[in-house]
């Protein structure tokens, strides 16, 4: 199978702060790939190196064959991309954006009227063509914005947290999307906070964290990996807390972690809860709360790296 | 060529944006006409005895000022492009890296002759009627139109330092408020303080505003419009180069 997308050892510096720090990454042909981490993480910098915004530091990229420092202007003719931020001319009505883009790729007034007609009638914006881009809501915004990188019909696309912002209907509409382009043979690289999303979406899936790929595979392999759920208990003594998640750790087979008075830790085995209930109930511990809740972003960075998942105070770049 | 064709896109962009969106047509329609009227039946019989009399003065003198205030909305513009995500969109596309900035200069040169014209048909319409030939006003235009290029330079400079656009319109007017007032292009230098007069005789605005007048009034222009041509040249030579080298600083940031 041929590589659509292929990363070796890139590198990234940022006066000083390395936001990547020796990536690897390859994404087979027609496949989508969910780039996955925390703010920070890095995921919006392996993008724009992707799209020819941003020179690595060190290290090779290469999209559909072409080196993304040596042929960017091959590069830039067969890929699409969008950002975080719904990249449109809020100046121009939803129309004319689609226009814009395609008399810019080369096509005549008429094709560009007509590739816009259709790609408005295809993402439901019929109605909106000609108002001002300004006026949409942010879920039409967001689909202005994926029909603006699909003009030129790029064979590889490139959306930067796709759903950041969306309420859960426009997010389903926009899955539903992403999921017609991959059928259509279209090679995705998305970038994702959520696990959820990955799962949803992608063939297969990178964990990024601080510049470094810490995990990657299929949704099941990673989450066979961390543990499909996350046992969590409550005990109603604090002081306990670390007896008890010793007694979890050795019933369960699996590292507990103590946070206060909850104790949690990564199951696969849902017919652990009354195990382990009986466990703390022989020790002599009151759990006032105990519970199974499915694998979030959290977990998965808890389960791999040992800190938790969320942005870290003085890192913003992948808001830049 | 390939590069123009993108380019005569973008600037198409520019020039929709204003059609579209009534408070920048505001901007280059009602504005200068504001300014005019205002200077004229406020200030002109203060300043020149009646309205009349000092319309020949203060037309050429905000024909200038409102071509300087027009390009705040260079940067203002770019600014916007930058960090709206706008500008990357078009990195991303494959066409030449100098059409996105380009197709928003030479859409304001096209925005600027448009003011130009309005601000000469709203005069003709109070009174002014030309004292020279159309040869003589063909290169006041030509003179304002060139130095606007030059300038807008220095506003694509503050549009690529700025934080956001409002910073852009904050900082433009402010710089330009001192430079077009303390300047011959609304009132004779000569009842301005002593120590005032150094920096007006110094300053472009008053060589462009003279050379403005020369061409539509009559009076020695040549001396002026040299000036003014000079100080444009020196300005471009400046600028740009600064303005690219900041603009691919910006983006090589991330």
């Amino acid at each position: 199978m041929s590589r659509a997308i292929e990363v070796q050892g890139l590198v990234r510096d940022f006066a000083g702060t390395r936001a990547l720090d020796g990536v690897n990454l390859a994404v087979p042909t027609g496949q989508v790939l969910g780039l996955l981490g925390p703010n920070g993480a890095g995921k919006t910098t392996v993008v724009r190196t992707l799209a020819t915004l941003l020179a690595p530091t060190a290290g090779q990229a290469w999209v559909g064959g072409f080196d993304v420092v040596r042929e960017a202007a091959r590069v830039r003719e067969i890929i699409g991309l969008t950002g975080q931020y719904a990249s449109v001319d809020e100046k121009l009505t939803g129309r004319e954006n689609l226009i814009l883009i395609g008399r810019l790729l080369g096509l005549k007034r008429a094709q560009a009227r007509g590739r816009a007609d259709a790609l408005l009638a295809d993402f439901a914006l019929d109605e909106a063509r000609h108002r001002l881009a300004k006026t949409y809501s942010g879920g039409m915004r967001r689909r202005l914005d994926l029909a603006a990188s699909l003009v030129g019909r790029p064979r590889i696309l490139f959306l930067d947290e796709p759903s950041t912002g969306l309420d859960p209907r426009a997010r389903r509409d926009l899955w539903h999307r992403v999921r017609q382009l991959q059928a259509d043979g279209t090679t995705v690289l998305l970038t994702t906070q959520y696990l959820e999303e990955a799962d949803a979406l992608a063939d297969s899936i990178v964990v990024l964290d601080q510049g470094r790929v810490i995990a990657e595979g299929t949704a099941a392999q990673l989450k066979a990996r961390i543990g499909a759920r996350t046992l969590y208990v409550t005990v109603a003594d604090p002081a306990l807390a670390a007896r008890a998640a010793e007694r979890i750790t050795t019933v369960a087979g699996v590292q507990a972690q103590v946070d206060g008075e909850q104790i949690s830790a990564p199951v696969q085995d849902p017919g652990l809860l009354p195990v382990v209930l009986r466990a703390l109930d022989e020790a002599g511990i009151e759990v006032s709360e105990l519970g199974l809740r499915g694998a979030s972003l959290d977990d998965v960075f808890l389960a791999l790296t040992g800190h938790c998942g969320r942005p870290r105070p003085g890192e913003a770049e992948d808001v830049a | 060529m390939n590069g123009l064709r993108q380019t005569l896109t973008l600037a198409w962009r520019s020039l929709v944006q204003v059609r579209r969106n009534p408070w920048e047509l505001g901007d280059y329609s009602i504005q200068p006409i504001l300014f005019l009227v205002l200077f004229l039946y406020v200030f002109g019989g203060a300043i020149a005895g009646s309205p009349d009399d000092y319309l020949e003065f203060v037309l050429p003198g905000v024909i200038v000022m409102n071509m300087l205030f027009v390009t705040v909305y260079v940067g203002h513009g770019l600014n916007t492009d930058l960090t709206r995500g706008v500008f990357d969109r078009f990195r991303a596309l494959p066409i030449p890296r100098s059409a996105p900035l380009a197709g928003r200069i030479l859409a304001d040169v096209v925005k600027q002759a448009l003011c130009i014209a309005l601000l000469l048909a709203v005069g003709y319409l109070l009174g002014f009627r030309l004292a020279t030939s159309f040869v003589h006003l063909l290169g006041m235009i030509v003179l304002v139109l060139v130095f606007a290029l030059a300038f807008s330079w220095v506003m694509v400079l503050v549009g690529v330092m700025a934080r956001d656009p409002e910073h852009v319109q904050l900082f433009g007017f402010t710089a330009l408020f001192p430079l077009t007032f303390v300047s011959s292009a609304f009132v004779p230098v000569e009842t301005m303080p002593e120590w005032l007069q150094g920096f007006v005789y110094a300053n472009p605005v008053s060589l462009l505003a003279d050379a403005a007048r020369a061409l539509m009034n009559g009076g020695p222009a040549a001396t002026p419009a040299l000036g003014s041509l000079l100080w444009a040249l020196g300005i471009a030579l400046v600028f740009a180069p600064l303005s690219v080298y900041a603009l691919n600083r910006r983006l090589a940031r991330g």
